[in-house]
């Protein structure tokens, strides 16, 4: 049968270093954990099974945080995809969680039938349909791998603390790395190319001039991917795209005055700076833990149009003062 | 979820009371703590805006007395399924919210 590996509750510098590679999206295509049973510490057959996805981040905090405590890890094949985002594709599942159990001879290692599911995992996996398909008494502790220890502390009970999820500033940031890569990808490329090149166009010869659309662009994708995030509870309103919007208005005006824009310019890069910090700003509601596809559906349908409408203005007005100036 | 709140009056959530029999696992799993107990222990729906329609609770109801319609609170998505004439997808996992969440830190990212 599969042999029982063992995975250290120690973290290496090497595993530092892919945690903070993969925040910027680097090593995401290695960071995939051999699924399978693994021990941790030294465990008995009485020792309790948690449940976990084979992303490399994901792995590497469980095992950190099961630190002193003599456990079963049993690693689901989730294509190295996290927990959250797994049970909701439905990789992490009830199925998966019976087959990987058969397959790693988890009751040829383990005296019982309780299996301890991250809180999160139960979007993927029904604790009665693995009951009833498989005998399994699934346990769902807390969300959030650093409660491990309380929660075995208090006899596999969860507080309602731990049930509720969390998106404090800290948590926050680290995602915003991610968001920026994003707009670097593929075809979005080509917006920052055609920027230099219309403003070249548009400049008059002038190096501030053609760099005014370029700059709002960047400007809007900060204001978007890095400001909106990191003062999202300050940013009034509730939809992504109006907090978006109103962090690129403010960014993108102070960066066309810096540049000593003529009036029309400062409202140009206003414009296109606001348009696509609402886009990236709603973009992000894929990374929060608290945004319903419904709302989000709606939000899309209301701003799309507008974000479209704001550049379309911007590029008038650059044209406009070209003609002008 | 302290601090945060999305837009109200749009989760599909729905609850049937009458299939209810009070086993309460809807409580142990939802993340945004929507339902509460009832005096006569069942559970109903305190704070429908707070549901982010990730369907961990209808998913673990072994009495069918939850319905929504669950998916990915994330624009990229909806969009993708938009372009592409399909349901909502955040791509396979490479790349993107959903490929670099830390989520067992917390996993704080990326609803599904």
């Amino acid at each position: 049968m599969a042999d029982v590996r063992q995975a250290s509750s120690t973290l290496t510098w090497r595993d530092t270093i892919a945690r903070w590679a993969l925040r910027w999206d680097i090593g995401r295509e290695r960071a995939v954990v051999e699924p399978g049973l693994y021990r941790v510490g030294e465990p008995t057959p009485a020792s309790p099974v948690f449940v976990t996805a084979n992303y490399r981040m994901t792995f590497d905090l469980v095992r950190r945080d099961l630190l002193g405590i003599d456990s079963w890890l049993l690693v689901l094949d989730t294509n190295g995809v996290n927990v959250w985002c797994a049970a909701g594709k439905g990789t992490f599942s009830t199925k998966e969680l019976i087959v990987r159990a058969a397959k790693s001879n988890l009751s040829g290692h383990v005296n019982h039938r309780t299996l301890i599911v991250p809180q999160l995992g139960a979007t993927g996996v029904s604790a009665h349909e693995a009951r009833q398909l498989g005998d399994y008494r699934v346990i769902f502790g807390p969300i959030r791998s650093r409660d491990i220890r309380a929660f075995v502390a208090a006899g596999m009970k969860t507080t309602p603390e731990m049930r509720v999820v969390t998106f404090t500033f800290a948590e926050r940031i680290v995602l915003t790395p991610v968001e920026l890569v994003g707009t670097l990808r593929g075809w979005k490329l080509l917006i920052p190319v055609g920027l230099i090149a219309a403003g070249w166009l548009l400049g008059h010869g002038s190096l501030a001039a053609a760099c005014q659309p370029l700059v709002a662009y960047i400007v809007g994708v900060l204001a978007g991917g890095v400001l909106t995030p990191a003062l999202l509870p300050w940013l009034p309103g509730r939809g992504f795209s109006l907090k978006g919007a109103l962090a690129g208005v403010v960014a993108g005006a102070a960066a066309s005055l810096a540049l000593g824009s003529e009036p029309l310019g400062v409202a140009a890069g206003t414009l296109l700076a606001a348009s696509v910090a609402s886009f990236v700003g709603l973009n992000f509601t894929g990374a929060t833990p608290f945004t319903s596809p419904s709302g989000v559906e709606k939000e899309l349908r209301l701003a799309l149009p507008a974000q479209a409408a704001a550049a379309v203005i911007a590029g008038v007005l650059w044209i406009v003062q070209y003609f002008l100036g | 979820m302290r601090g945060f709140r999305y837009l109200s009056g749009v989760a599909s959530l729905k609850l049937n009371a009458e299939k209810c029999t009070g086993c309460r696992v809807c409580l142990s799993v939802c993340p945004h703590a929507v339902f509460t107990e009832t005096d006569d222990r069942r559970v109903r729906v305190a704070d429908l805006d707070a549901c982010m329609e990730c369907g961990a609770c209808a998913k673990n109801c072994a009495f069918g007395a939850i319905s929504l319609k669950p998916g990915v609170g994330c624009a990229e998505a909806i969009i993708n399924g938009w372009l592409r004439g399909t349901e909502p997808s955040c791509g396979d996992g490479s790349g993107g919210c959903c490929g670099t969440a830390p989520m067992a830190e917390g996993e704080p990212a990326a609803p599904a």
